[in-house]
């Protein structure tokens, strides 16, 4: 009914016989990837606002999640529409750099949302311009099995120090210190960034993820000296090349692994495997070089406009409806993850009230993730290079030498 | 008999150009082939042409082509990664080449004449039957650390498992395993088709030469499945090139890139997630294609000779 109300617009648009019947609603095409959970939750948001504003219609078209990823280059170049989801930071930038997005800065200015959406604006801004309005989201950190540290006889660490002594007795009780699944790549360098974050602050995190300083940097190497302590003795899961996330998460929940640097959307999986509050505990990443300031790791969720939107109008002020402290509020509750507006209220369940608490007096900033932070390619080799010194920590020299080259080419 | 058809109606047709009827047997064989031609220019010569085009260029699928010349070229001569898939792609040529003596040993095993035999033949081809993403995926649980069926054997004969996709000195050997499995049923299949066709005269009267055992396989049954071997060797070798599915599933490459084979590093450079170097997608295609053209053209000589009777 909606592909038959949209290809009749279409049509009296184009003849210009418009007739009232038939242009009743405007209609705004929106191409999203939500996961199952996510789509509810926004659906029930845009039947909010389309009972709030009867003459727009939001045709929500859902794409699978990875496919999405690929899909997106095509139907922004061809068929364009209204409104996009995509991530913030260096991710958005071949999109921005294309002309593919469409600058919205009156948006932000308009409705104020430096100020409300302040913890996010600088990576939605490319050029002193915004290009996206962002809806959500979530902290990193670890995830530490409550009876694993009780059967070891250990306390929750709160430097860097007690977290390696600790590790020895976790080996000493058989359970792996830290577990990861690098299967896919990407949790790696969860690892490596907090790794950085600590060892060399967040400026720095950012000039490596820009491509500004070398690979071969001697703060880049204390970066993975700090790391080979926790790789060369072995207190990482065995074989986590040939593991997916969720495989490592069950030996976090078999009490077979300690902690886990992980995002909070693994918070439901544990869960899943029988975790409670009691059982499941987070906490911030310890600190490695003592006084710098503390940053974190948030990847932010965006919507953005392409240019080639035809109805610009009504998708801006659907951006700026998502960009408000209630609906945002209301959002993330469904959707388990933080809202960016600082004016909404964070749901009650626990690790998200630790996540925000944490987010919030971060005093060094917010990084979005090394794949976001960093251009794909870079992102790509960086992350096998992260995967091999996690399981051959001795070839850190070549690897670090690959990474170079490979910065030397991407940033030009 | 059409021919003539054809004629007789051209032939009443008066005062129409004489053009059609003179050069008829020249042009029909044209006009039968030219459906195959434009399918055949269009989805198979064209973009061949435009890859090679496309690996001068620097495009991101997106913004506009820069023209980069050979400078792709240069730097995959220069890229550690073009080489490990170099050298795992020959692995995998020389060790899926294991497929045809081993299908052809199965072949003879099964071809003989008892209760159920098909039920055994059916069985032993049924690998080739289900999809290379299920194959890819039953033998990475085979593999699975803690709890795959060959990891635990491993732990129990030396002490420590090994996880093969994990490491990258046997990642390679590990999927080329879970290929062979159903390339050496394909092969038995074409090897069983060939002994169909060997003449029983001809064993007999080796036989009654005293020819028996191997002398027997290999200068009376051999020669006679030489078609069947031709086409084994064939099959196996573009199998061997074009292997994608199964280090997609299995490893996606990894780990750390070290099971990579030139299809999968040109569809990572160009398609992937963190790709889209079209240039640099198209420059790996391009050498996979030259490679490629080496077996094709060998393949394509033995024909005409085999054609002309040589």
């Amino acid at each position: 009914m909606k592909l038959l109300k949209t290809a009749l617009l279409g049509s009296a648009a184009a003849a210009i016989m418009a007739s009232s019947a038939l242009a009743q609603a405007r209609v705004v095409k929106y191409y999203a990837d939500f996961d199952p959970a996510p789509l509810a939750a926004f659906e029930a948001v845009i039947a909010d606002f389309e009972a709030a504003n009867p003459d727009i219609d939001i045709v929500l078209q859902n794409f699978d999640h990875e496919g999405y990823k690929t899909s997106i280059r095509n139907f922004l170049s061809a068929d364009s529409p209204d409104l996009a989801n995509w991530y913030a930071g260096n991710r958005m930038a071949p999109f921005v750099n294309a002309g593919q997005f469409m600058d919205i800065s009156d948006v932000w200015t308009d409705n104020n949302l430096g100020e409300t959406l302040a913890s996010a604006e600088g990576s939605m801004t490319i050029d002193g311009k915004q290009w996206g309005v962002p809806y959500t989201y979530y902290q990193w950190g670890i995830y530490y099995n409550k009876d694993a540290y009780k059967q070891a006889g250990v306390e929750v660490p709160t430097t860097w120090a007690e977290f390696i002594d600790n590790c020895a007795k976790f080996k000493e009780a058989g359970i792996d210190c830290v577990t990861t699944g690098t299967k896919a790549l990407w949790p790696g360098a969860g690892i490596f960034d907090y790794m950085n974050l600590r060892t060399n602050g967040y400026d720095f995190h950012m000039e490596l993820t820009a491509g500004k300083v070398a690979w071969t940097d001697d703060r880049v190497k204390n970066t993975f000296a700090e790391w080979a302590k926790l790789v060369e003795p072995g207190y990482v899961t065995a074989n986590h090349a040939a593991i997916d996330w969720q495989d490592a998460a069950a030996l976090l929940v078999q009490g077979k692994a300690a902690n886990y640097v992980m995002g909070n959307f693994a918070v439901a999986v544990f869960k899943d495997g029988g975790m409670t509050n009691d059982t499941l505990g987070f906490m911030v990443f310890p600190e490695i070089t003592p006084g710098i300031p503390r940053g974190e790791e948030a990847p932010t969720d965006t919507i953005h406009i392409p240019a080639g939107a035809k109805n610009v109008e009504d998708a801006k002020k659907f951006l700026a409806y998502i960009a408000t402290a209630d609906v945002q509020t209301k959002l993330n509750e469904a959707l388990g993850q933080l809202p960016v507006n600082n004016q909404s209220k964070v749901g009650d369940d626990p690790f998200l009230q630790a996540g925000f608490e944490m987010l919030s007096t971060a005093d060094g900033g917010i990084a979005q993730f090394f794949d976001r932070d960093a251009p794909a390619e870079m992102a790509k080799i960086g992350m096998e290079g992260f995967q091999e010194f996690m399981v051959k920590p001795g070839n850190v020299d070549a690897i670090l030498d690959r990474l170079e080259k490979a910065r030397q080419r991407i940033y030009k | 008999m059409t021919g003539s058809a054809t004629t007789a109606i051209a032939g009443t047709r008066s005062g129409k150009p004489k053009f059609w009827k003179t050069n008829q047997r020249a042009l029909a064989p044209w006009i039968f082939l030219a459906p195959g031609i434009a399918m055949f220019s269009l989805y198979v010569i064209y973009p061949i042409i435009a890859s090679m085009w496309l690996s001068f260029y620097d495009w991101d699928g997106l913004g506009e082509k820069v023209w980069l010349g050979t400078q792709n070229y240069v730097e995959l001569f220069d890229d550690d990664a073009f080489y490990t898939s170099l050298k795992n792609n020959i692995i995998w040529l020389a060790l899926y080449m294991l497929a045809v003596p081993a299908g052809l040993f199965i072949a003879l095993f099964l071809n003989q004449t008892v209760t159920g035999i098909r039920i055994y033949k059916s069985l032993f081809f049924f690998p080739f039957v289900i999809s290379q993403v299920v194959v890819g995926l039953i033998f990475s649980w085979f593999y699975a650390p803690n709890f795959g069926l060959f990891y635990n054997l491993i732990e129990w004969i030396t002490g420590t498992g090994v996880a093969v996709l994990a490491d990258d000195r046997y990642v390679t050997y590990g999927i080329i395993a879970a290929g062979l499995w159903p390339q050496i049923a394909y092969c038995m299949i074409l090897y069983l088709t060939g002994l169909n066709n060997v003449s029983p005269d001809q064993i007999e009267a080796a036989r009654l030469d005293g020819a028996r055992g191997w002398r027997m396989l290999w200068h009376v049954i051999l020669p006679q499945l030489r078609p069947a071997t031709f086409i084994a060797v064939v099959v196996t070798v573009i199998g061997a090139l074009r292997s994608f599915d199964l280090v997609s599933i299995m490893t996606d490459g990894g780990p750390y890139g070290s099971s990579r084979v030139l299809s999968f590093y040109m569809f990572e450079q160009a398609l992937s997630e963190y790709g889209f170097r079209m240039g640099y997608g198209a420059a790996i295609a391009v050498i996979l294609f030259a490679i490629m053209m080496v077996f094709i053209s060998g393949f394509i000589w033995k024909m005409i000779r085999d054609e002309r009777g040589m």
